[in-house]
């Protein structure tokens, strides 16, 4: 269960105002541009300082204004694979996903390299990958960071069609084989439907519709 | 070249290189504030730190040599712990460090400005704190921009001049250094000298430079 209430971050046109339990294990949240879907998620991670907001996770408080609680970013637990992927382009592929230095412990190096195929690509830079693999890296970046909650902001935003139908398959194999809790960011319905469980439409900062499948 | 030449040149090079190894670590502390955070009085500090590039030398010097003096506040306090500054090798470094900072504290600030703060954001999702992301992605990103302030600097310190005559003289043996020795041969109608410590001076700031090209293009590759 994830509880976001009384959630205000102001932007640079208007505010991100939202309260929401989502109770699904993956829920897609979608919207137009500029909407303040990223800006959600770094608030979830920790990197954005909101004006109020209660934020919890499975029952672990990560931000609570009212409490003066907010954990800094490493001691949430939120694996985060944003927009651009962030690969530290001064590491090879082996180094990226295990920098987190939890080495999977819980879910399993061996599973995660296994369930994404990248096993032959460790000792590859990321910058000569290509980017359907460089986006399982960072998924297999997030997930061995141990984490609670997982944060996909548009995986499939950068990648063309035929990308997206080779990637696709990989995100409904994390989704299946981890069962790691999922907020996943997309402008794209189809694309929602075919990942989420429920479907969050934001909108100017404010949800406009909430629907389970 | 004769012994104390050599000697001259032994300590000049020594001084900018004590000097920048002090300066390195808050210089790069305080162009990682620079750049990524905003505090009260962060505009202050800026200028402060590239004053000593605007104000004449000499000036800083005599700034130095009153805090550091028998009567400064610092002089003071050195002098009860038996540590005497001005007029001795520890003056030479003060002043290199002094002028040499601001070089290096642009260019590392212009370096860690162009790293993507996203892949230090990234990082501390992953579980790491902000030291270990400093040391593992911060700097090795802005690495170019750091090494070339740290050149900078320490040539900067090579030629210092003006601030190091107030607040260390030229003692020879002591506190003397190529540019001191330069300006005073030549008062002393010794040009010779003076050209040959000046080769000398720029075959040393050459090599630093070319030395850390080749670094930067090994890097690359």
């Amino acid at each position: 269960m994830i509880r976001l209430q009384n959630i205000v971050l102001p932007l640079a046109n208007f505010e991100l105002s939202i309260s929401i339990e989502l109770a699904h294990r993956v829920t897609a949240i979608t919207g137009p541009s500029g909407a303040g879907k990223t800006s959600l998620l770094d608030l979830i991670a920790g990197l954005r300082q909101p004006k109020s907001a209660l934020i919890e996770v499975d029952g672990v408080v990560l931000t609570d204004t009212m409490r003066g609680i907010r954990l800094a970013p490493e001691r949430r637990a939120i694996g985060y694979v944003p927009q651009d992927l962030a690969l530290f382009p001064h590491l090879c592929v082996k180094r990226n996903i295990f920098y987190g230095g939890h080495g999977g412990a819980d879910i399993g190096a061996d599973r995660v390299l296994e369930t994404l195929e990248i096993e032959s690509l460790l000792d590859r830079r990321v910058t000569e990958i290509s980017g359907g693999e460089q986006q399982r890296v960072a998924l297999a970046r997030a997930l061995l960071s141990a984490p609670r909650l997982l944060l996909l902001d548009e995986p499939l935003g950068s990648l063309d069609p035929a990308l997206k139908a080779k990637v696709l398959p990989y995100l409904r194999r994390v989704r299946d084989e981890f069962k790691i809790p999922m907020l996943y960011v997309t402008h794209d319905s189809a694309e929602a439907a075919e990942i989420a469980e429920e479907t969050v439409r934001v909108e100017n900062g404010r949800i406009s519709r909430q629907n389970a499948r | 070249m004769t012994s104390e030449d050599w000697q001259l040149i032994r300590f000049t090079v020594w001084a900018a290189l004590v000097s920048v190894a002090i300066i390195l670590p808050p210089g790069l502390a305080l162009a990682w504030l620079l750049a990524r955070r905003s505090w009260p009085g962060k505009s202050v500090v800026e200028t402060l730190v590239t004053l000593p590039l605007v104000v004449p030398p000499v000036a800083t010097g005599l700034v130095l040599l009153n805090l550091f003096g028998r009567r400064g506040p610092l002089g003071k306090l050195l002098q009860g712990m038996g540590i005497d500054v001005v007029f001795t090798w520890r003056a030479v470094v003060i002043a290199l460090s002094v002028m040499s900072l601001p070089l290096l504290v642009r260019s590392a600030r212009a370096a860690f400005e162009g790293v993507n703060e996203r892949y230090e954001a990234i990082a501390r999702t992953l579980g790491r704190g902000p030291f270990h992301v400093f040391f593992t992605v911060s700097l090795p990103l802005a690495y170019r921009g750091i090494l070339a302030g740290i050149i900078l600097s320490f040539a900067r310190a090579l030629g210092e001049f003006g601030a190091t005559i107030m607040v260390a003289g030229n003692i020879p043996g002591k506190t003397s250094t190529i540019a001191l020795e330069i300006f005073h041969s030549v008062q002393l109608g010794n040009d010779w000298h003076a050209w040959r410590l000046l080769v000398v001076s720029a075959c040393i700031a050459f090599a630093a430079v070319w030395a850390s090209e080749l670094l930067l293009r090994k890097k690359t590759r």
